[in-house]
Order: structure tokens, then sequence, then C-alpha cells
């Protein structure tokens, strides 16, 4: 039976330390929706769609109410547009009609955001999966709720650098065209290597083709519970450091599986994964730099954080992977700089670089995300920043991920802020040399040789 | 044989039971009013422990809730309202979650 001090610690985490289940996302497969026609295919998703999540949020609200524990957010991921909408749509104009679809089922049953507006092209792209790239300023700028992702590139397959080419312009022209927001499109835009299929987080979350037909994948959270944790045993050796990081993360993962498990049975969609990251937002007190402050760095970005990183990350799994039976998606830590108030604070101190930010990256579940530029970035230095992190996961065999922001009429130093959960951001620099006759250059770079294991 | 006697019974077994908790600066009143509410509403109450934490009184009950003619979401709503009315936070969660996280 369970006792008083377990009940009192439970309830400080989820009051005092921001202990929330992050997003149950419910994945859905739209292949079943593809028709010759565009005005066909636009009324199957919408249905679809409508039809499996009509009870997500509600069902979301009775778990919140009855377990006592916020769950943030509700979202719907679905097959990639690219390949669901391959033979209605012919040009991006198709595919913008798409993305007002997905806003709309979205704005239906009451998320706050779709993902799977994405194509995957990590080894070439076809006419749809162009039409849809280059779709996607005016789709981003032109709805609330739709995510976008492109997979640019796997260990399996090397990096796809037509792809990367055009996805620096086409960052560069979502900012242009939702300038009037902080270039916010390209906060719901994010580029990957090694993309997972069943990542419920945005903007990066998309169904693959590899799931079934709808599935439901738990994020959970808890930096400030870890960072709580950790300040109980201020200075002692990292076993006892380890260990401690070990044991929240199964305690706050056994909240998101308990979670999945209860949505899964109530809506009748099996359970697929929880997704192990510690994601943080701009609350005070919900920060992975705080955690590394905690462990004895001056500020996010001192010499020593890509270690605390990379100890941070691998008992996160140590711990999650324990409580919960399918773990997936990203699972590690996130260091976006926008949504962290502590990785903010490092960057307006001076600690913290793109450059050391990348090295983080190595070690860690995400990459370099929420990260405001200049305005005035080149596209091709954009598709190098991507490139060279790109590059990162397809070596390392682990998912990298993009999402920048030229914010367009800003300048280093200057703020951007988005609101909400996407949080505010101090523009950084960029390396000012460029790399245009890299990037201009046509074709793939090769899979590694260590890709050939058959 | 002995074994046979501590077995749970079927219905224990499937017992949905929830948590209350009362957290709050004083505690006269506070108990009868919880407890009456709960005997009004044929909530079964199995347990009840105290603790005093960091200056603040703080009361949890087990209950069985499977005969109350109320669902588990208006309880709580209710507690909320009692909770505002005499200053104190009163919740109630299903036993799960505190299960889950501290017990293999």
């Amino acid at each position: 039976m369970v006792n008083i001090n377990e009940v009192i610690e439970t309830n400080q985490m989820i009051e005092k330390e921001n202990l929330d289940v992050r997003t149950i996302t419910l994945g859905i497969s739209l292949l079943d929706c593809a028709d010759n026609n565009l005005e066909e295919f636009n009324e199957k998703v919408y249905n679809k769609i409508t039809t499996k999540a009509a009870k997500l949020v509600e069902t979301g609200r009775q778990i919140e109410r009855e377990y006592g524990i916020p769950i943030v957010n509700k979202r719907i991921s679905v097959t990639p547009i690219a390949i669901a909408g391959a033979s209605a749509c012919r040009s991006p104009e198709d595919f913008v009609t798409v993305a007002h679809t997905l806003d709309r089922a979205a704005k239906s049953t009451g998320v706050n955001f779709i993902g799977g507006y994405s194509a995957l092209v990590s080894k070439g792209m076809t006419k749809a999966d162009e039409d849809l790239i280059r779709s996607v300023p005016k789709a981003l700028s032109t709805t609330e709720m739709v995510c976008s992702s492109v997979n640019l590139g796997s260990t399996r397959t090397g990096l796809d650098m037509d792809a990367i080419r055009l996805m620096g312009e086409v960052i560069k022209q979502t900012a242009e065209e939702t300038k009037d927001r902080g270039s916010i499109g390209c906060a719901k835009l994010v580029v990957f290597c090694n993309a997972p299929d069943d990542n419920p987080f945005m903007a990066g979350a998309f169904h693959g083709v590899t799931e079934c037909d709808a599935v439901i994948n738990v994020g959970v959270s808890g930096p400030g519970v870890v960072k709580k944790a950790l300040e109980g045993i201020h200075g002692e050796d990292f076993e006892v450091l380890c260990e401690t990081v070990k044991k929240t993360a199964f305690k706050i993962t056994r909240v998101g599986q308990l979670v999945a498990k209860e949505a899964s049975e109530r809506l009748k969609i099996p359970f697929g994964i929880i997704d192990l990251s510690l994601a943080p937002t701009p609350a005070v007190g919900d920060s992975i730099a705080d955690i590394f402050e905690e462990m004895g760095l001056e500020r996010a970005g001192a010499p020593g954080t890509t270690a605390a990183l990379a100890l941070l990350n691998d008992q996160v799994k140590k711990g999650g992977v324990m409580a919960s039976s399918y773990v997936g998606g990203l699972s590690g830590a996130f260091i976006p700089v926008s949504e962290d108030a502590g990785m903010i604070r490092a960057v307006n101190d001076g600690a913290l670089t793109i450059e050391k930010l990348e090295a983080m990256t190595c070690v860690c579940s995400v990459g370099l995300d929420m990260i405001a530029v200049p305005g005035d970035t080149k596209a091709a230095s954009i598709s190098g920043i991507i490139a060279d992190e790109m590059a990162i996961g397809m070596v390392n065999q682990k998912t990298t991920a993009v999402r920048i922001i030229p914010v367009i009429g800003k300048n280093v130093g200057d703020v951007v802020e988005f609101g909400g959960l996407l949080g505010y951001a101090p523009v950084m620099p960029v390396n000012r040399f460029s790399c245009d006759d890299f990037i201009n250059r046509k074709g793939r770079i090769p899979a590694p040789i260590h890709s050939f294991k058959n | 044989m002995r074994r046979n006697h501590i077995k749970k019974t079927g219905k224990e077994d499937n017992m949905k039971k929830a948590i209350i908790t009362v957290v709050g600066k004083d505690s006269v009143g506070i108990i009868a009013k919880v407890c009456t509410y709960l005997a009004e509403n044929g909530v079964n109450i199995l347990d009840i422990s105290q603790t005093i934490t960091g200056g603040y009184f703080n009361m949890m009950m087990i209950a069985d809730i499977d005969e109350s003619s109320k669902q588990f979401s208006d309880i709580a709503d209710d507690f909320d309202v009692m909770g505002e009315q005499i200053g104190c936070v009163i919740k109630m969660q299903r036993e799960d979650i505190f299960d889950k996280m501290h017990r293999l």
C-alpha cells in the first residue's frame, strides 16, 4: 500500500517541480486516404483524422483529472503528406490545400499541433517530395497548427545534399513569409538525419510508414524534478550523481507509461512507445541548463558541458528503459535554446555559442533546436549548418535535427518572442565565412563505411 | 494454509482505490468535513495517515470509490470547491500514479 511520504513526494514533483506528461501524440496513418482526386483526398484525410482523434483531447483531460498529473499537449501526427498525397497533389499549391485540411482537422479535434507535413528524402526526392518541400513556406504561413519536417539523410543512405541546399532556401522563405510574427514559421519546421518513425514531439512528429493504422505515443518531461533531486546530493561523487538521475528518470517514466497505457485502453488504440526525452519549457525551474548548473557548471556552455550532457542523457535512458515496456522516439535530453530559461541566460551571458551547441548534439537526443540567427544569414550558410548537423547524425548513427530561425529584421543581440511553449530567443551570431561553393555542389554525400553491416 | 488467509479476494484485487490528500495550515474540522462528505457519497475509507511537513498539515486517505454513486471527476470537483471554502488543498487521485512511481 502506498504511504504518505510517497504521495507527498509525487505531488511535490507535480506541483513544485513541473512534473508533467509533455504530450500524448496520436499517430494516424493516412496511407488508406490516397486518391487521384485532390478534393477526395482532402475529404478523406479530414474525416479520418477527426474520427480517429475525436476523443483524444477529452480522454487526455479525464486522465489528467483522475491522476492529478498535467498532460500539457495533446497532438496528432500523420503519415508524411509527401507520401500519402503523392497521387493527389501535382504542384506545391495542391499540397498547401492539404496543409489547410490538416489545420482544420487539428482545430476541430482541439489538439494544439498536428505533425506530418513531411517528406523523407534521405537519398533523393520524388516530384511529390520536392513539391511538398517547396510548398512549406506557404503552408506554414497560412496555417496555425501544422508542423513540418524533412528527413535529409541517414546512416544507411548518406546525406541528400540537393535537399539540404533546397531546405536552406525554404527555411529563409518561411522566415520571410512569417516575418510579421518573428519568423515563427521556422519554429514549426525541422530537418532531420535518421528521423524516427514514432517521435511524439513537435515539430518533428510524423507517423512513419512502418507503423500500424493508429498508435499512442507519449513524451514525458521533468527537468525540474531531476534538478531538485540533484540539489539533495550537492557535491557528491559521480556514482551518486548518476544513480540519482537514473532513479529520478525511472520515476518520471513510470508516470508516462501509466498515462500511455491508460490512454491506449480508453481510446482503444494500441500503445506505441514512451519517448524518454527530458523536455524543458520556458517556465522557471523546468530547465536542462539549470541541471548543468546544479552539476557544477557556472553556465551551460562552460567547459565540461558536453560531458555533463552525455552523463545526463545516458542516465535518463538507463532509468527510463527499465520503467517502460517500449521506448522509442528521440529519447534523451533536449537542448532547445528558446524553450529553456537557463539556456537563454547562458546565451545572453556569452557562455553558449552555436558551435558549442553543435558539440553538445553529439551526445544528446536531438540537435540544434530553436536557435534564432540574424535574418540576413544566407540560405547557403543555413544549409551548411544543417549539413554539419546531419553529418554528426549520419556518422554517429543517431538522430540529429536542426530547427533554426533566421529572424527577418533582427540582428545579434536582439530578442525574438514566440510565445507559449516556444518561448523567446536571443539572436545568436553565425560564422560569417562562406560555404557557398561547397553547398552548391550537386548530389549526395555517400553513407559512411560503418553503415555497411550486412 | 496461512497463505490462503491473507490472499486477497477478487474484489480487493479489482478495487479502484483513490488517494485523497488534504494539505493546509490547520486541521480543525477539516477531517470531519471530508469524512462526512465521503460517508454521504458512499466512499469507504480504508486507511488514514497524517504528517507535518514544512509547517503544513498533510493528511492522506486511501478510499474505495467503487460503491460511490458519483463519478470520480465529480468528487474531485467537489473537493476543489470544499478546499477553497476551508482554505486548504484537497485532491483526489487514482492510487496507480503513486503505486507505479514508487513500486517495481
